[in-house]
């Protein structure tokens, strides 16, 4: 079982971003991306979570067997598929605890309804571990968070909504060492046999907390490298540059 | 039912769904029926089944001829008013069931209306008092016995002017004169149900009184007239809410509502209505507010093909503060032209005006408010918000703020936006599970949270049932 991407092509306005991208993210599993800017990260998650922006122009993308380009936005979500957000969206006046009570919902089978007494307690037990105050559930959902807040309220809702398939997008970017701890202790704690994750990161220093057991190097829209941890630790000795050295001398 | 056809199926289903409670209705039996179209004999008719007062019968006769003097609104407002025909609404209807206080008294099918609209069971749970319209007279109204004991007065508009003619009659048509508008005037023709209320000096309300409107009839208008006072000191919170069955002509409801609070007292006015969309509804509410007093409109506009309301207050007297506080939502084929008129007339007065809209599909919202602060006062504050959502490319809004200050020691602030929901809010919603349809609902439900919250609980939370099967048909 896993979540497998076969020779993807992804456009945006035309033009193509992903060019020909295969992996395969077998449960139980951590893999790291790493990339210099440009290289198509993002629009990897995007394009998995299935933003309209972009346009598949080929190859194929399943989850557990399920052909996942075929499933609109909010079916792959219940299905099974979490992005964790570079630039999460802000949404006024609903507070934390109505949307991720929300989303619960939405995973209710028809004409059930979410137990609240239960709800809040996990609720509650989850933002503790996170260190998130629980003011937090009053308050409108991203607005005026800082860059931290918001990291950690992704992961906060990915532990609550329990994904198969967790994509962290460049969750570091903006944190400070504590905060880049207590987030990483949160996914490190969702890790199991039954969750993948695919870790999408420009620098190493996330992957000191998480450790991958397999980590990939994307440029020009293209894995063009895949090894294991050390491969992060070589591209951060050594930079990127080196990289596409060797893509033109494979060419 | 039958179908009406202008409107497209998204649409349709959207407004089918949300008659859910209001939409059905039972064999008519009027005894009195004034017929169609309006002149000296139909008020006459209505008077002598009502058997009006000499001076009531007067002043519709008045009101009649100021109707018939005044000409349309049409040269600020929408030209949909002119599809008015005045000549096919019947003007008065009743099954000739006297006002009744106690449930046994009601017929058993205007009960069984009641009952689908949930008005026993709301009443057994917390309501102090009820008073539910069906047609044009009460058919049923019944106020706690504390309350009576208290010396509160909760009955419709006729047994008000007949029974407590002395209260009634000072301040009735005062504070909105026959002549304030055309539709002023047709209303105090024609009026009829509506509560009277007057709450005693020094009287706190614990719980809000509610009434319950609803058309019954086809091409039948509806023209209640409220009239609440609260003595000095005293507080009351007073509830209006609105389902309507369908129809497949035009309908028209007219109301007129006055408020008057006295020195210190605190009074508050909510209504939700939802209305089918073919109900123009063109309504004129006002509240004076004396010293130190305060009255605040909390107004939710669903539905309806047109509905024109700008509830007022006229502070009156030192330090009264006026507050109206309004959502609109317009979908398809519906025009909400809502807003507020803040007229201070005395030193150190207060307003405050926030209104939300959205407008969905080919829907078309307007906020039109009036301010006036004269050169002669001083102290007077006023503030404005107002915030348009459009959901869909082809949905409208536009907003006509008219602030008339003058004199230098006054504070006035007006802030407006124009806002639609993001691709990435949508997408970002979506991403956690929610589908389309309920992102947006969740959105726009998000978007009027403040505001809702000022709606007791029950109403807030029919409210956000509303606003969610309106969004069902505008994505997809």
């Amino acid at each position: 079982m896993s979540l497998v991407v076969k020779d993807l092509h992804a456009a945006i306005d035309g033009t193509e971003i992903l060019k020909g991208l295969s992996l395969e993210v077998p449960k139980g599993e951590v893999h790291a991306i790493m990339g210099p800017n440009g290289s198509g990260k993002s629009t990897l998650s995007k394009v998995l979570a299935g933003h309209d922006d972009y346009e598949v122009t080929g190859g194929s993308v399943t989850m557990d067997g399920a052909d996942l380009l075929e499933l609109e936005i909010d079916e792959r979500s219940r299905a099974g598929l979490f992005l964790a957000f570079q630039y999460p969206a802000e949404v006024p006046g609903v507070t934390m605890a109505n949307f991720i009570r929300a989303a619960r919902q939405a995973r209710m089978p028809e004409g059930e309804e979410l137990e609240a007494v239960s709800y809040y307690k996990d609720l509650y037990a989850k933002m503790d571990q996170l260190g998130i105050d629980r003011k937090f559930t009053a308050r409108a959902v991203n607005e005026g968070f800082s860059g931290g807040e918001k990291k950690r309220n992704e992961v906060l809702q990915m532990m609550m909504l329990d994904p198969v398939y967790g994509i962290m997008d460049e969750t570091d970017s903006g944190l400070d060492i504590d905060a880049l701890k207590v987030v990483a202790d949160g996914v490190n704690s969702m890790r199991s046999p039954e969750r993948g994750f695919l870790v999408i990161t420009h620098y190493q220093r996330l992957l000191d907390y998480i450790e991958p057991d397999h980590v990939h190097v994307l440029a020009d829209g293209q894995i063009v490298r895949s090894g294991g941890k050390d491969l992060a630790l070589e591209l951060e000795a050594r930079g990127y540059d080196f990289l596409k050295e060797e893509v033109v001398v494979a060419g | 039912m039958s179908s009406e056809a202008v409107l497209d199926t998204g649409t349709q289903e959207a407004i089918d769904i949300d008659r859910s409670k209001g939409d059905f209705s039972y064999p008519e039996s009027h005894k009195f029926d004034a017929g169609v179209g309006l002149s000296p004999a139909t008020v006459d008719y209505i008077c002598d089944v009502k058997n009006d007062p000499d001076w009531v019968r007067e002043f519709r006769h008045k009101a009649l001829k100021t109707f018939e003097s005044k000409p349309m609104p049409t040269h600020w407002a929408t030209k949909d008013l002119e599809n008015i025909d005045f000549d096919v609404i019947r003007y008065y209807l009743s099954d000739g069931t006297k006002p009744t206080r106690s449930w046994d008294e009601v017929p058993d099918d205007i009960k069984e209306t009641f009952e689908r609209l949930g008005i026993p069971q709301q009443e057994r749970a917390f309501l102090a008092g009820v008073e539910a319209q069906y047609d044009s007279e009460a058919a049923y109204s019944n106020v706690k016995e504390e309350l009576e004991k208290d010396g509160v007065i909760f009955v419709n508009s006729t047994e008000g002017l007949k029974e407590h003619e002395e209260i009634f009659r000072p301040w009735f048509g005062k504070v909105i004169p026959t002549g304030d508008n055309k539709f002023s005037a047709l209303n105090s023709a024609v009026f009829s149900g509506g509560s009277f209320i007057y709450v005693p000096k020094g009287l706190k309300v614990r719980h809000p009184l509610q009434a319950y409107f609803r058309i019954n009839s086809e091409n039948f208008g509806q023209f209640e007239r409220t009239l609440i006072i609260c003595d000095e000191g005293s507080e009351l919170t007073y509830m209006e809410g609105c389902t309507a069955p369908k129809f497949e002509t035009t309908t028209l409801h007219s109301a007129v509502v006055e408020l008057v609070a006295m020195k210190d007292a605190k009074l508050q006015y909510i209504t939700v209505q939802n209305w089918s969309s073919n109900v123009f509804n063109l309504v004129t509410k006002r509240g004076i507010a004396h010293e130190n007093a305060e009255v605040r409109w909390i107004d939710c506009n669903i539905g309806s093909r047109l509905t024109m309301k700008y509830p007022g207050v006229v502070m009156k007297g030192r330090k009264a503060r006026g507050e109206v506080i309004s959502i609109a939502l317009a979908n398809s084929g519906q025009h909400q032209d809502t807003g507020a008129k803040m007229i201070h007339a005395a030193d150190e007065t207060t307003s405050n005006v926030v209104s939300k809209s959205i407008s969905v599909g080919e829907g078309r919202s307007t906020y039109r408010g009036q301010v006036h602060i004269p050169k002669h006062l001083k102290g007077c504050r006023n503030n404005t918000e107002c915030d348009a959502l459009l959901i869909n490319s082809s949905s409208r809004t536009d907003t006509y703020p008219a602030i008339t200050v003058r004199g230098n020691q006054h504070a006035t602030q007006h802030e407006a936006s124009v806002s639609q929901v993001s691709a990435e809010m949508l997408f970002y919603m979506q991403q956690r599970g929610l589908s389309e349809g309920a992102a947006m609902s969740l959105a726009v439900n998000g978007f009027v949270n403040d505001l809702v919250r000022e709606f007791p609980m029950e109403y807030s939370v029919e409210l956000k049932r509303l606003i969610e099967l309106e969004m069902e048909g505008s994505v997809g």
